[in-house]
């Protein structure tokens, strides 16, 4: 066989990206994260953590052995979708919600629907907002060992409750109540940075998401900054607005279309946080963007050049 | 419209690029294809046993878009067998053996040229074709209004990887493209000529910036290293801001676009009368023990190239004319060295290892880094559904086929692939309509 040559149609080089590169890129952009939240709640975040990754994992790889698929968990997705459930949630979940919680995202949110890149809302998400409904998951936050998200005393709650914005230093530092990884301001934008550098994601989802809820906040508090500052830096916004927003699958792929996603979701966090039941809005505003995505997408397609005008 | 395109940052690779080119020793064989150029085919005018010297014609051009063949060493013809072309069809070609003393035709002489007919008439007669890889009949592109070109535009891009031989034409044969420069600018009172030169080239950047400086109207226009800097489109958008529509050609926006070495050539055919017989190469690829630019007769076997080049490291996976965006996979070692080969290159299986092909993840890498803006990875979906409005609607035949959706796609889809399946599958329902209706 030495003799022979290869054919196949150009192009014959690769760049080399690959989807589970740019799942570990996305995982490594997540450890100061989960490092932060581990050393603020207590080892017991780890636990969380933990039993999230595995169950997600495992529940795909069962999946595809009993549907006889091509196995998928190399692709680290599954990984970083339980991952990205784990830092949503309280140190303080029970085990066996993290388990169900995992289930609902593999099996329900994407398996069914076909498997990665098929799904049409994104699954973290979509199990997040599934325990806060069935399980009340946020009802009891887990504070610092040194606080938690919707209820309580996490600082959303203050606010909501008229009292003073908490100092901008603790919510940099992650020193109040909340969810394992949505807490540390600090460690969300050192993955913002990384993800950037490394060309994952783009500023435009992001910028348009917190942007949009910071100017909205600004209205409502009568330019109040720090108030508007203390929006932006408590809740899950700052996680969902780099972590989950953009997600490839279920946020629009052209520049004006993230601009527009961006926006949408921080005109309904704002809406949710000022005017709703939930003193936290991200996971709906995410989830309910996902939806439109694929309008969103065909309103914004590019131009092709030397095309007609559309 | 951004100020520039999108495109892609490919790997340079040109470890050629400072060295000088060898010349190839006379081959034993060489094996002539008639149609190394887009058109109609030549057709052979020398039967077996004929003798033939440097720049007799072995074909003659067979249609309005066509170009003859001339021989490109002494000897006498020992084959005219049909060989299967890199696209799959049958073409004749004419082998010739050498008799090793290179004799030059006696018929070959400096055209006399004192119109623009007989300048078109002239580089119709050279046999020259876009050596940039395209293999367009030169002829054709001036055989225009002359009032109708307002820019000449001279592709010195050179993006693929690997590939240097224009930059050595443009570092080299300066004096070859300032006369061919010459002659059309004065035949077609050409205003304004646009060199254009990826950032990177500063030796070929420097090279025709002194050529500009003896001419009027010549310019060098410094381009972002990006691929497909080269592309015809791309290069005129980054030139002049002209937007060549959809199914235009770029005369239809005032542009005539030809690559540097396309332009050296016609003005050595000027100057000497030698039509397109030999072709600087660039020989490359990690399988190669000492790359290098290799000027070699029309016809000779890759193998000699590879072979003057040190032979190989490790016997190739794949070998290619071209470079490896858009380059031609060969299927056989001995495969001929066509008018239109810039390089040949012979890739090592580590190089040609493409990953496996999975499940796209809507990143939309491919659209967003589209020259053109195409979507396609949504091209690929309608092309599983034979859906040819659907693929009408995404202008799928604005591709140019540049591969860089590809080259990025995580998931390694087809995509590339897919569009050119697209545009053969749109060019035959117009076909079948065409008949209907005709």
């Amino acid at each position: 066989m030495a003799d022979l040559l290869r054919l196949s149609v150009s192009p014959h080089i690769h760049s080399g990206r690959s989807t589970a590169g740019i799942m570990r890129d996305v995982l490594i952009a997540l450890a100061p994260t989960a490092i932060a939240g581990t050393i603020i709640f207590g080892l017991r975040s780890l636990l969380v953590i933990a039993v999230c990754v595995a169950s997600c994992v495992i529940f795909e790889a069962l999946f595809n052995i009993i549907t006889k698929k091509e196995q998928t968990v190399g692709d680290l997705s599954a990984a970083l979708t339980g991952l990205l459930l784990a830092l949503n949630l309280p140190s303080t979940a029970p085990i066996w919600q993290c388990a169900v919680g995992s289930f609902f995202a593999i099996i329900i949110v994407k398996c069914l629907f076909g498997g990665i890149g098929c799904n049409l809302v994104n699954p973290a998400i979509t199990a997040r907002v599934f325990m806060l409904v069935a399980f009340g998951s946020m009802a009891k936050p887990a504070f610092p060992t040194i606080v938690d998200t919707v209820s309580g005393a996490t600082p959303l709650v203050n606010m909501a409750n008229g009292n003073e914005a908490p100092k901008l230093t603790d919510l940099l530092l992650g020193l109040k109540g909340g969810a394992i990884g949505e807490v540390c301001a600090i460690a969300l934008i050192a993955g913002f940075v990384y993800l950037l550098i490394r060309r994952v994601i783009t500023w435009h989802i992001p910028t348009a998401f917190v942007g949009s809820v910071f100017i909205f906040s600004l209205f409502a508090e009568s330019f109040d900054f720090t108030k508007a500052l203390a929006m932006i830096l408590s809740g899950g916004l700052l996680i969902g607005a780099i972590f989950m927003a953009t997600d490839y699958v279920t946020s629009p792929a052209t520049p004006a279309g993230k601009i527009i996603f961006g926006v949408g979701a921080g005109l309904l966090t704002f809406l949710i946080r000022y005017f709703g039941v939930y003193p936290e809005g991200v996971s709906f505003a995410i989830l309910f963007m996902n939806i439109l995505t694929p309008y969103i997408e065909a309103w914004t397609a590019r131009k092709v050049f030397g095309g007609k005008k559309s | 419209m951004s100020f520039f395109l999108k495109g892609v940052h490919v790997p340079h690779r040109k470890s050629t690029e400072n060295k000088p080119a060898l010349r190839l020793p006379v081959p034993k064989t060489v094996t002539i294809p008639m149609a190394m150029h887009i058109g109609a085919p030549a057709r052979p005018t020398v039967k077996v046993g004929d003798n033939v010297k440097v720049g007799s014609l072995i074909g003659e051009a067979t249609g309005a878009i066509s170009a003859p063949v001339y021989a490109s060493i002494s000897g006498k013809v020992t084959k005219i067998s049909e060989i299967i072309t890199s696209n799959g069809s049958k073409v004749p070609a004419v082998t010739i053996e050498s008799d090793g003393e290179m004799l030059r035709d006696e018929a070959v002489c400096p055209p006399s040229v004192k119109s623009r007919e007989e300048l078109v008439e002239a580089i119709r007669k050279s046999g020259i074709v876009g050596l940039g890889g395209a293999g367009f009949p030169t002829y054709v592109k001036f055989n225009v209004d002359p009032a109708k070109i307002e820019e000449l535009i001279i592709n010195g891009a050179e993006c693929e990887p690997y590939i240097t031989s224009d930059t050595l034409t443009m570092t080299e044969r300066a004096d070859d493209m300032e006369y061919a420069l010459k002659e059309i600018k004065k035949y077609f009172g050409i205003k304004r000529v646009i060199i254009g030169i990826e950032a990177n080239k500063k030796k070929a950047i420097a090279s025709m910036k002194a050529l500009a400086g003896k001419l009027e109207g010549v310019e060098v226009a410094v381009l972002p290293t990006l691929y497909p800097q080269g592309g015809e489109k791309v290069l005129i958008y980054h030139t002049t801001k002209k937007t060549v529509p959809v199914g235009k050609l770029p005369i239809d926006v005032g542009c005539v676009v030809i690559n540097c070495t396309t332009l050296a050539s016609i003005g050595s055919y000027l100057r000497d009368g030698m039509p397109l017989t030999e072709k600087c190469v660039t020989v490359d690829g990690g399988s190669v023990k000492e790359p290098c630019n290799v000027i070699a007769p029309i016809g000779a076997p890759l193998s000699a190239l590879f072979e003057l080049c040190g032979g190989f490291t490790s016997y190739p996976e794949k070998v290619l004319y071209g470079g490896p965006m858009m380059g031609i996979a060969v299927p056989d070692i001995d495969a001929p060295v066509l008018k239109n080969t810039n390089a040949v290159l012979a890739l090592t299986e580590k190089e040609a290892k493409l990953p496996k092909t999975t499940a796209c993840i809507r990143c939309g890498s491919c659209t967003n880094n589209c020259p053109f803006g195409l979507a396609a990875a949504e091209i690929l979906l309608a092309y599983d559904k034979k859906d040819t409005e659907r693929l009408k609607a995404l202008s799928v035949e604005a591709c140019m086929e540049c591969g860089c959706c590809s080259f990025l796609c995580p998931a390694n889809r087809p995509l590339v692939q897919t569009n050119k399946l697209a545009k053969i599958l749109l060019k035959e329902e117009k076909a079948k309509e065409a008949n209907k209706n005709g």
